[in-house]
């Protein structure tokens, strides 16, 4: 009787405690979420916003519904087998009639002739030669006879291709394919594959760098985590100030050196070696030598904290129980700086994938990378759909890849700042 | 003494000797066209080749009395400043916050939360200019603060994030315990604490946006070119001795920050092993 009193009395003192507890932690919880809301909202609105926007771009497709709205209701039902029917002819000729009233007729040439070279003189004849809308009946005869194209099954899928909302048009362009007259999805005309040989540049290029960033990375960082503290500090001043220093300063600085009367090329002059100047820069090799010394810090960094985090004793060790030294590198020091080498080769590939002021600057016309394309097509040309479409193929490039570095480095600290 | 002074065998010795000749070729490949440009800089002449012909200011003369550099020097310091305060005021609420925040949500938080710093800047520019530029941000300085901002944060978080870990929550707990409000207690408790991550927190802010290109070639008008965008005309045209001169000055900044830094993490290091 008396105990069970006790019991039940602690248990009421008990439970609203830990209700307590636990409201108090979930007030805290929310404060937490509180504190990290703003920055959330920021980025909302000055990264995701934006980027999910250009991916909308990527594949939403409404110049040619804005422009020609009749003509693309007429078109619904067809099938696209033969050519469409008199009442599709007639939406076109208002359509036309309408574009050119209110000038709109550019916006939906320019979708168009993406899609079908010749596409805006087609459209731009026709409706300079359109006069009036045609008599009941008479619309097809009508535009046949100001431009034959009319009379192509290729002139009217074109269109209806193009009819939006969402299209697909630009992403398989970004791929190097087209969707043909039937529908199927090929590739595209020689003349027209370029993106694909683009990435694959952008690959080569950011693999040869890697490579580099590697092979020149793997002994200085081996020494800086060999040496005794003191003495590495001092070294890592000549890692940490081309880190800091200003790409823009960097690659100004390479185009100093290498240019056909810089400094390399009379020192070789001088030298004796050569009697022409080498041409150095402007080509694969400038591009190469300054993204690698741009991205060597990114790769010295992280081999470096692998590299100290593994412990003298398994040398010894291996030593001491006669593995000659070139073994023991290979088996027992090697595969502990995997993850440092996984992780910095990652970081440097992902961050040359996206490069463009470096390409832009000291690389010629065949060296420029996906990076510089998208800039161009948005800046330049104004084909965003297609910009928008080469950023998402190496958005998703990189962010896989980001996933894979992320994977690695879990727990790690992250050094450093990395810059474009 | 270090390893390296015990090695016996003489292939030992050999690859040790192997791995200090080219690290130091490595070290000359990452320092000497820094240092390589900087004589130019105070060159007499015109051309951008060794033997200078004689010493000049000239260069430096031209860069401070030229109004295209001196507004857009004017230009990366506010937009820079403005971008690091704003960066800081985020990133520390931000770390504040996700070092107290318990979910299982938290990793993918911090993946987006750093994925401005992952993502190419092509990219994050087009998209900008795209947000942009219907709402009137295009050309605008404010555009361009809140652009910098977005990209300066991650590194605020990071830092910032890692001050606060090895920062002792007791101590909040007791400034709590002996009544301090928790903006007193945050004011005079952690704060102190937690200031060295803060101050090299703005100092990677301010760098990178100090530094950055790419998005102010899609976003600045001519009124908002900065020092880096400058830059990038001017060696896009020909490279005069003039840009070497800002190249200098450009460097003398990151050396600045830089020695900055460094004395920063000799201070915390002094008070952990004091400690």
């Amino acid at each position: 009787m008396t105990d069970a009193r006790l019991t039940g009395a602690n248990a009421s003192t008990e439970v609203p405690l830990k209700r307590r507890l636990k409201r108090a932690e979930r007030r805290r919880q929310v404060k937490a979420l509180a504190l990290v809301l703003p920055l959330l909202v920021f980025l909302l609105f000055t990264f995701a916003g934006p980027i999910a926007g250009m991916l909308w771009r990527a594949v939403g497709d409404r110049e040619v519904r804005q422009v020609l709205p009749q003509t693309i209701a007429a078109l619904a039902g067809w099938d696209g087998r033969d050519l469409p029917d008199e009442a599709a002819f007639a939406a076109l000729a208002n359509d036309i009639l309408a574009a050119r009233a209110s000038g709109t007729m550019a916006i939906a040439a320019k979708r168009l002739n993406y899609a079908l070279n010749g596409f805006r003189t087609i459209l731009t004849s026709t409706a300079r030669n359109l006069k009036a809308v045609p008599e009941p009946g008479t619309a097809m005869e009508t535009l046949v006879k100001i431009n034959p194209a009319w009379r192509e099954r290729a002139t009217w899928t074109t269109i209806k291709d193009a009819s939006g909302p969402l299209t697909g048009f630009y992403l398989l362009s970004a791929l190097d394919l087209v969707r043909n007259a039937d529908g199927a999805i090929v590739a595209a005309p020689p003349d027209q594959a370029i993106y694909r040989d683009i990435f694959i540049r952008t690959f080569i290029i950011s693999i040869s760098v890697t490579a580099l960033c590697l092979i020149l990375g793997f002994p200085v960082a081996y020494l800086l985590a060999t040496l005794p503290p003191g003495r590495s500090n001092l070294l890592m001043i000549f890692v940490l100030l081309p880190f800091w220093t200003s790409l823009l300063v960097r690659t100004c600085a390479w185009i100093v050196l290498l240019q056909s009367k810089g400094v390399v090329n009379d020192s070789l002059h001088w030298l004796g070696i050569i009697d022409e100047p080498l041409r150095l820069i402007y080509n694969r090799f400038g591009v190469c030598v300054a993204m690698t010394h741009v991205l060597l810090p990114f790769m010295i960094l992280p081999l470096y904290s692998s590299m100290k985090a593994i412990s003298p004793a398994y040398m010894r060790a291996a030593a001491s129980l006669g593995a000659p030294p070139v073994t023991a590198f290979l088996r027992i020091y090697l595969p502990q700086t995997l993850p440092g080498i996984g992780a910095g080769s990652l970081l440097v590939f992902i961050l040359a994938l996206g490069y463009y002021i470096t390409p832009a600057l000291v690389g010629g016309a065949a060296d420029q990378m996906i990076s510089y394309f998208i800039a161009l097509y948005t800046t330049e040309t104004a084909n965003w759909g297609l910009a928008s479409a080469l950023g998402a193929v190496l958005l998703l490039a990189t962010l896989l890849l980001a996933l894979v570095y992320g994977k690695l480095v879990q727990g790690q600290p992250v050094t450093g700042g990395m810059k474009n | 003494m270090s390893d390296h002074a015990s090695l016996r065998t003489p292939s030992q010795r050999i690859a040790w000797a192997t791995t200090v000749i080219v690290s130091t070729l490595v070290f000359i490949f990452l320092i000497a066209p820094i240092l390589a440009i900087m004589p130019l800089s105070f060159s007499s002449g015109s051309y951008l080749t060794y033997p200078l012909p004689g010493f000049s200011w000239r260069w430096y003369d031209d860069f401070i009395t030229s109004p295209r550099w001196m507004n857009a020097l004017k230009n990366s310091m506010i937009i820079g400043v403005a971008s690091t305060i704003l960066s800081m005021v985020l990133g520390t609420l931000a770390a504040l916050g996700l070092a107290q925040w318990k979910s299982r949500l938290k990793p993918l938080v911090l993946a987006f939360v750093l994925s401005p710093v992952v993502v190419p800047g092509v990219i994050t520019a087009v998209g900008l200019y795209f947000f942009f530029a219907p709402i009137g941000l295009t050309g605008s300085y404010l555009g361009l603060i809140l652009a910098h901002t977005a990209l300066a944060t991650p590194f605020v978080v990071i830092t910032v994030g890692a001050t606060l870990q090895s920062f002792d929550t007791n101590l909040a707990r007791a400034a709590a315990s002996l009544g301090a409000s928790p903006l007193y207690a945050f004011r005079r408790v952690i704060l102190p604490l937690i200031l060295p991550g803060l101050a090299s927190g703005a100092l990677f802010a301010f760098a990178t946006s100090f530094d950055e290109v790419v998005i102010v070639l899609f976003m600045a008008g001519p009124e908002q070119r900065t020092l880096p965008r400058e830059m990038f005309a001017g060696i896009r045209e020909n490279i005069s001795p003039t840009i070497t001169a800002a190249a200098v000055i450009l460097t003398m900044v990151s050396v600045i920050l830089l020695a900055t830094l460094e004395g920063l993490r000799r201070r915390n290091e002094r008070l952990k092993s004091g400690a």
